[in-house]
């Protein structure tokens, strides 16, 4: 089974999703329950992916090849490192909960809901663990499908805005990385990943690709000024498309500048690596403000996830200013480290945040913040949970979300003192918005009558905040084990990164 | 020696030009009596004819046949057996549309075999003559066809336009041709390639500006497609479907055998000539499709789009060009058999789906056509992992490939526009309610299930696109 582990976990979820479809609405009870089952055994695929993945080596695990299209020597290429096993996981255990989350709440078409789920997931394992570049992109555009179902049928009222808007953004982005691609493989005569980092390429060449590779993962990131379709798509989502869009879909973008720009294009990176900083920094300052000043919940937690991104590809870029200023590589993995966990962590918890809001609209059927007020008095489980991730979203210590920012905040500081004091705001800015938040709807008087008719969570929705809890918590903790997992491919992509391309 | 064997290679035209007595001949005597049945005999005879073509048309070598005016080969091949597939498919998708509109006649299916036989006159020809034969075999048989019910005013006014553009055309041809011909002294294809050699001489540059303005609007590139919305709506759907998917393999054979065989010494001018005319081509069909409220203008403004792709493969003027060009036509063509057949199945008597609006909701009413059409349009938008997407990488990796960055750009970013009015059409049958008046759609099992493979095709040959990407860059090499 090893030997065909990640075509499982690509594959099983997609024939499961189908097999969902099949059974239709008419049989929605078994498809429900298979749906589940199928996520937990995928769920369950990740043991053996954890358990037998060494974490001494920095090449690719779990290696498949098969033959594709020998002809333009693409092939079905599968592979996971520590950067893309950690993601891998993150999304077969995100799905869990969303196919939950849906359970009762979906009555509109829900066999293809949770098929829609599925075939995500596997598509999302599919771009994870794809060792080709032209299979990469496949599912990376495959993925759009679902997705674009998903906000477009059980979407809010402006959903076919949104919906179009996320499609058309995330489309124009990825077909200049598609020509970017064709062009290395000419060059490279294999659309092999490993290929294209190995292809020298001239500063020109690069900076072009750079150009195209940051057109498409700048969108999907996104990083200021391209990110305005999340807000609308997060706002017309149905909570699981949320859940799934910021959870996993965000990283991709991420993936993609450490899979993709850093070691492919590494000069251009360095010579453009003060233009990715200032975007970063812009969206971790500007984007927290503008969620200050948010009226609606889901927003709020969309532009939050933007300034955490900010975080991600800030982390991913101060290679080059550590490099400069302390002189070796050592110390320049703290900021990847930092990306890598950062994105794991606010899997979780914009995961959970969404979730929340989604077990408060179900009930009210509003999103807007001044609609609430007081809740803790009608629902005090549910406060707790949602005070436990608002801290988690600021940054507290003891959760997730404090060692990826932290980890960044402290590599900028090597990069340089500015950064490091602008990357900081995120702490105060998150903590502003966030418990404000918080305050606004969690704490206080019962508002209404509405809120006062509210009930608590359901076993249902316990389970899976309590999961989700549990594993922010964990995470915050005790991080050790995915830090040592990614180590070695860190330290590669590091190394890949500081080198030079250029001919000579 | 000349023997039968040696025709064995021109079996599909010769079968075809007796098939197309047959069915006359039995519409004559048996036909009338009972409607419907010539179409069966139609569709029977095409099928055999696919047969017979792979038993005895299937050369390994380029065979050149009668004193050099017809050729076949491989390429041939599998564009005749295309050709046989398309239009048995798009005849059974019309059937029951036909019968709706008290137009199913003999002679319906008579004209659709002389206008594949023009097609085949077209994919086999060698020389100017036979060229020139096989376009206006293929013209006058779908002229016929798009005024073919006779009821129908607009159909009239459509045929009338199609006919006198479509002359204008033909004369453009044989004058170009006839400048060709006055400068080489030969009719044929391999004789002319011969003789011109050397780009930018000044007369073969003029004929070569008629002949590509023929072949242009044969294609419907702009600026000559004004006949190709008014006769894509003008027309009955089925011819709409005839018309958006047989011929465009003969005119990508047309275009094949004159410009990329014949003129291949000059290729760089005609390369250029096309460059602008693609780019064209790509901008307005698909920003003027934006705009289109009927869904067969829309279709035939994306296929002036679509054109402007596969004329972005001959621009590259390399082999491998031609043969991103021909896997775009054959992708082209599976998937317009698909969307001119949903077109079809969603319309009923005394009811033409051809507004966007008669699409809301079509997945409550018949969720199984609303998923094939869905299938269909992410395909055409270029969307993995459907077929439409290999069929743009090809074109893109072919400009690549000869270095023109300002088209790879272009052509990636029209078709994220192209995307847009693709997607509307998915938002309308998924997100919107339907209206309540909206008649059902077709239910016969057999055409239903026709479509469902045809749209299964499209996936199939996503996921595993290797064999026919092979097949394409083979007969090509």
């Amino acid at each position: 089974m090893h030997d065909h582990l990640l075509s499982l976990l690509i594959w099983l979820p997609i024939a499961a999703g189908i097999v969902v479809l099949l059974l239709g609405d008419r049989n929605i009870v078994a498809g429900r329950w298979f749906a589940l089952a199928a996520s937990l055994v995928t769920l369950a695929l990740c043991v053996p992916l954890v358990h037998g993945f060494s974490s001494h080596t920095a090449a690719m695990q779990f290696v498949e090849k098969a033959a594709w299209i020998p002809r333009f020597h693409a092939e079905y290429g599968l592979g996971v490192d520590g950067i893309s096993m950690p993601l891998v996981v993150l999304t077969a255990f995100m799905t869990v909960p969303v196919i939950i989350a849906g359970w009762q709440v979906i009555t509109q078409r829900p066999a293809q809901y949770f098929a829609a789920f599925l075939i995500m997931e596997g598509l999302m394992n599919g771009v994870f663990s794809a060792t080709d570049a032209l299979l990469f992109y496949f599912f990376w555009e495959a993925m759009l499908i679902p997705m674009f179902l998903i906000i477009g049928i059980w979407g809010g009222p402006r959903r076919v805005y949104a919906t179009i808007k996320f499609f058309l953004y995330t489309f124009l982005g990825s077909v200049f990385m598609l020509a970017a691609l064709i062009y290395m493989y000419l060059k490279a005569g294999s659309y092999s990943i490993a290929a294209f980092q190995a292809l020298p390429l001239t500063l020109i060449e690069q900076r072009w690709i750079f150009a195209a590779f940051l057109l498409a993962f700048a969108v999907k990131v996104p990083m200021w000024p391209v990110h305005t379709w999340l807000p609308d798509a997060h706002v017309e989502a149905p909570t699981g498309g949320s859940v799934i869009l910021a959870a996993i879909m965000l990283k991709m973008g991420g993936y993609g500048f450490l899979r993709f720009s850093l070691p492919i294009v590494p000069d251009a990176c360095r010579e453009l690596d003060g233009l990715m900083i200032t975007l970063s920094l812009i969206a971790i300052v500007y984007i927290g403000f503008v969620a200050l000043v948010q009226q609606d919940m889901k927003k709020l937690i969309a532009y939050s996830s933007i300034a955490h991104m900010g975080i991600v590809t800030l982390g991913a870029f101060l290679v080059y200013a550590i490099v400069a200023s302390s002189g070796t590589t050592l110390d320049a993995g703290m900021g990847l480290d930092g990306a890598m966990v950062q994105m794991v962590s606010h899997g979780l918890i914009s995961g959970a945040l969404f979730l929340c809001v989604g077990v408060l609209y179900d009930r009210m059927h509003s999103r807007q913040i001044a609609d609430y007020g007081g809740v803790v008095n009608t629902m005090p489980i549910f406060a707790g949970f949602m005070v436990l991730f608002a801290l988690a979203n600021t940054g507290l210590p003891g959760t997730s979300g404090f060692v990826g920012e932290f980890l960044v905040i402290l590599a900028s500081f090597k990069a340089s003192f500015w950064y490091s004091a602008l990357a900081a705001l995120t702490l105060i800015l998150a903590a502003g918005y966030t418990l404000w938040l918080v305050k606004r709807v969690v704490f206080g008087p019962v508002a209404n009558d509405h809120v006062a008719k509210l009930t608590d969570l359901n076993g249902r929705e316990f389970l899976i905040l309590g999961v989700l809890a549990v594993a922010v918590l964990l995470l915050g903790v005790w991080p050790e084990p995915l830090l040592k997992v990614m180590e070695p491919s860190i330290q590669h992509l590091v190394a890949q990164a500081a080198a030079t391309k250029i001919p000579v | 020696m000349m023997n039968l064997h040696t025709f064995a290679a021109a079996l599909p035209e010769m079968y075809l030009a007796a098939a197309i007595c047959v069915v006359l001949l039995f519409e004559a005597f048996v036909g009338e009596r009972r409607p419907g049945s010539t179409g069966t005999l139609t569709l029977l005879l095409l099928v055999i004819g696919a047969g017979l073509t792979v038993q005895f048309a299937d050369v390994t070598q380029r065979v050149v046949l009668f004193d050099g005016s017809y050729v076949a080969d491989p390429l041939a091949y599998v564009l005749k057996l295309a050709g046989f597939l398309t239009v048995a498919v798009g005849l059974l998708y019309s059937r029951t549309y036909l019968q709706n509109r008290d137009i199913l006649k003999g002679e319906y299916y008579a004209l659709s075999l002389s206008a594949l036989l023009g097609i085949f006159v077209l994919i086999s020809a060698n020389s100017l003559l036979t060229v020139y034969l096989g376009v206006e075999l293929l013209a006058l048989s779908v002229y016929a066809m798009v005024a073919f019910d006779r009821e129908s005013g607009v159909a009239a006014e459509a045929a009338m336009k199609y006919f006198v553009l479509g002359s204008i055309a033909s004369g453009m041809l044989l004058y170009g041709m006839s400048i060709v011909y006055g400068l080489t002294g030969t009719l044929s294809l391999d004789g002319i390639a011969v003789a011109l050699s050397a780009p930018h001489n000044l007369g073969v540059i003029l004929g070569l500006t008629f002949i590509v303005v023929a072949v242009a609007f044969k294609l419907g590139a702009v600026p000559f497609h004004m006949w190709l919305p008014d006769v894509y709506d003008g027309a009955p759907t089925s011819v709409t479907l005839f018309v958006g998917t047989a011929p465009k393999i003969g005119y990508f054979a047309l275009a094949l055998r004159l410009l990329a065989h014949g003129l291949a010494g000059v290729t760089v001018d005609w390369a250029a000539m096309l460059v602008p005319l693609a780019v064209l081509t790509l901008i307005v069909g698909n920003l003027v499709a934006i705009a289109q409220t009927n869904i067969k203008r829309m279709l035939a403004y994306s296929t002036i789009a679509h054109v402007g792709f596969i004329v972005l493969g001959f621009a590259s003027g390399t082999a491998d060009g031609y043969s991103a060009a021909l896997y775009y036509t054959l992708v082209y063509v599976l998937m317009a058999l698909g969307f001119f057949g949903v077109v079809i199945l969603a319309s009923r008597k005394g009811f033409e789906a051809d507004q966007l609006e008669h699409y809301k909701g079509l997945y409550r009413r018949d969720p199984l056509l609303a998923l094939a059409m869905a299938m269909l349009m992410f395909s055409t938008a270029g969307v993995p992992p459907f077929v439409g997407f290999w069929a743009k990488l090809r074109i893109i990796q072919a400009l690549w490939e000869t270095q023109h960055l300002w088209l790879v750009v272009i052509a990636v970013l029209m078709s994220v526009v192209g995307a847009f009015y693709y997607l509307r059409v998915v938002k309308l049958m998924y997100f919107d309610e339907a209206p309540e008046s909206l008649p059902d759609t077709v239910r016969s099992f057999g055409v239903r299930l026709a479509l469902g493979i045809n749209a299964a095709a499209v996936l199939v040959l996503g996921i595993l696109p290797a064999p026919l990407l092979d097949l394409c860059a083979r007969v090509l090499h």
